[in-house]
């Protein structure tokens, strides 16, 4: 069985600063990470790889440098590496990214697609549905738990007032959530051998895709606007026993005529 | 010259800071309270490839270098002496003489196990009599048809309580003083073999530091390690490489506990700003920030020389001489910074301070140190 796990170099945003004059991220020295849910991605993967046999790919776009996340998922244990990059990739919104993805999802081959929800840069949450669309596969997103059968997943998602269970056949893709495991650490074995594997770097060509389709061209999201929400003023702390606490909280919010 | 790590010195760096603060720094506090200890971090340890971090994976081992083994010891005791004296005590003292002086018999039976973490390794040296001189072992060694039997005591064995192997120092030949001493591996099952008392310690608390006795304990003859009265050599240039792995402990305990002043000065405020402000303690960080820097600079050179195959015994010395009063002078001085809350148990400093104490004790007092320094110097 293939699986591939579709992974982002995305900023640490526990590192993240805001430049207070611009009103942008202040990216530089900010440690670029696997972006978290992507993580329980692979992991779910390395599990069914253990359990049934697998071979696991991690596939990713972005610039040179995200061969580093690719390194690290090597040393949690994937077996091959895909390095998506293209000048003519940049710029690109989720749907021009999904079908660069899913073009290299049919190049490679697969039975099984897993990728997370969202990535915290942009908390779009509609890459992994869109691949699953450009490939008219099934997906089903939110997964919090998976049992791998012959041929077909029974897979467990996540709603907000509870959970529904649904059988699905491969090929198929998943897109994960935290709750569904716990990631694994990267481990020696694996990090002393990871950079001596080849890592597949794939472009425009490999993929065959018109320009027009990727990058900011093949983006149909128009940005007219962004900007950061103005800070809030400091808060206080109060470090008193709890009852009192709550008589000064109690007094503050008489003051400013809340209660 | 080059003083970056490499790209999976870099990637192993990463990994050991996640798992140092998920796993071993929320039970810090706790095992050196209960004296428990940390079993089940080994057992991860192992699995993860740290147990046997610098040797070959055909053996069982993670295929790693030994900067970056050393670089794992650094790591753990930033955050727990003990974890990090487990592994230190496991791969330098135990697993090393084992894969230096073994036969291919004896490393294929003993090494795939020690190095996946699934057995613990000890080294047995020292005796109620034989501590710094440790050439006056009274723990004999007699060869009796197809086993040696050993009758004595050791006292003081890292990991004792919990180990599967260990490399134990007993008299073939009392007439040959250190040239009479021979070396064994001893399985923890074997006949006539015994753990006496755990000892209560001040500092690293949790790490089973225990008495072995030995009453008519048969040894298979197979089991001796390199050729009789090779043991005070094998003894002797084990020391030399645990050295750098407990340099590497008092590195990390330093850097630790240097961590917290600095974290602690930022927030605590007295006289209406934060206690960083005032010039006699910044005096303070800058001295300890610039003996952990010479510290450092010692215990990675050493690992360095005896990873690139050159002669590293002095080298060795003089990090873990350094390294160790640098760790007592920086946790004394981290206390004192956070004053009477250092003294409590409510902040790691005052255990990190009971820690260091060890780190100019064991492998070789500072004073063994400095022997071995000046006597290169003015051989």
């Amino acid at each position: 069985m293939n699986i591939l796990v579709f992974i982002k170099q995305v900023p640490d945003t526990n590192e993240v600063k805001i430049d207070p004059k611009t009103g942008t991220l202040i990216r530089e020295g900010v440690p670029s990470i696997i972006n978290p849910d992507d993580k329980n991605a692979l992991e779910e993967a390395l599990k069914i790889k253990e359990s049934k046999g697998a071979r696991v790919t991690v596939v990713t776009m972005g610039p040179p440098q995200a061969e580093k996340a690719l390194r690290e998922a090597l040393s949690m244990g994937a077996d091959e590496a895909v390095l998506l990059t293209d000048r003519a990739f940049a710029g690109a919104d989720t749907w021009a990214t999904s079908l660069v993805l899913a073009k290299a999802a049919e190049k490679i081959g697969y039975d099984l697609i897993f990728a997370g929800r969202q990535a915290i840069d942009g908390d779009t949450a509609q890459v992994g549905p869109e691949i699953a669309e450009h490939l008219n596969i099934p997906q089903i997103t939110y997964v919090e738990k998976v049992e791998a059968l012959d041929g077909k997943l029974i897979v467990r998602r996540a709603l907000e007032d509870g959970y529904e269970v649904l059988s699905v056949n491969m090929p198929c893709l998943l897109t994960c959530i935290k709750e569904l495991n716990q990631p694994r650490y990267m481990n020696m074995y694996d990090i002393f051998t990871c950079y001596e594997k080849e890592i597949k770097v794939m472009n425009i060509k490999d993929l065959d895709i018109e320009s027009e389709r990727v990058g900011l061209s093949g983006s149909p999201t128009k940005v007219k606007k962004s900007f950061t929400k103005g800070p809030k003023s400091q808060g206080e702390i109060i470090d008193v026993p709890a009852h009192e606490a709550a008589n000064i909280v109690c007094e503050k919010l008489k003051f400013v005529h809340i209660i | 010259m080059d003083f970056s790590l490499t790209r999976e010195q870099k990637l192993a760096k990463e990994m050991l800071e996640k798992f140092v603060e998920n796993e071993v720094r929320p039970i810090a506090a706790e095992i050196d309270a209960t004296e428990k200890f940390p079993f089940e971090t080994v057992q991860k340890m192992g699995k993860l490839g740290i147990m046997g971090l610098p040797y070959e994976r055909e053996l069982g081992g993670a295929g790693g270098d030994y900067i970056t083994y050393i670089m794992a010891v650094e790591e753990l005791a930033k955050a727990c002496a003990t974890t990090s004296v487990v592994l230190s005590a496991h791969v330098s003292l135990c697993c090393w003489p084992i894969y230096a002086y073994g036969t291919d018999e004896q490393k294929n039976k003993y090494l795939p196990k020690l190095l996946k973490g699934e057995h613990l390794g000890a080294f047995a040296l020292t005796e109620p009599n034989a501590g710094t001189d440790a050439a006056s072992q009274q723990t004999t060694a007699k060869l009796e048809g197809d086993y040696y039997v050993l009758n004595g005591s050791k006292v003081f064995i890292t990991n004792g309580g919990y180990a599967d192997i260990f490399i134990v120092f007993a008299m073939t030949d009392k007439l040959k003083g250190t040239k009479g001493i021979s070396a064994f591996i001893v399985e923890k099952g074997f006949e006539g073999f015994s753990i006496g008392k755990i000892e209560e310690k001040m500092g690293i608390r949790a790490s089973s530091t225990a008495e072995l006795i030995f009453k008519d304990c048969k040894v298979p003859k197979e089991n001796l390690l390199g050729k009789e009265g090779m043991g005070f050599k094998i003894a002797m240039s084990t020391l030399d490489g645990g050295r750098i792995g407990i340099a590497a402990q008092a590195l990390g305990i330093a850097e630790g506990a240097l961590d917290e002043a600095v974290k602690y000065m930022r927030q605590r405020k007295q006289f209406g700003k934060p206690i960083a402000a005032f010039q006699g303690l910044q005096f303070y960080i800058a001295e300890m920030a610039t003996r952990v820097e010479a510290a450092k600079q010692l215990v990675y050179k050493a690992a360095w020389k005896k990873q690139a195959g050159e002669s590293y015994g002095v080298d060795a010395a003089m990090a873990k001489l350094y390294a160790s009063e640098t760790a007592m002078y920086v946790t004394t001085k981290a206390v004192q910074i956070f004053g009477g809350y250092g003294f409590t148990k409510d902040y790691p400093v005052e255990r990190m301070m009971r820690d260091s104490k060890i780190t100019e004790i064991y492998e070789g007092t500072s004073e063994v140190q400095k022997m071995v320094i000046s006597a290169n110097i003015l051989k």
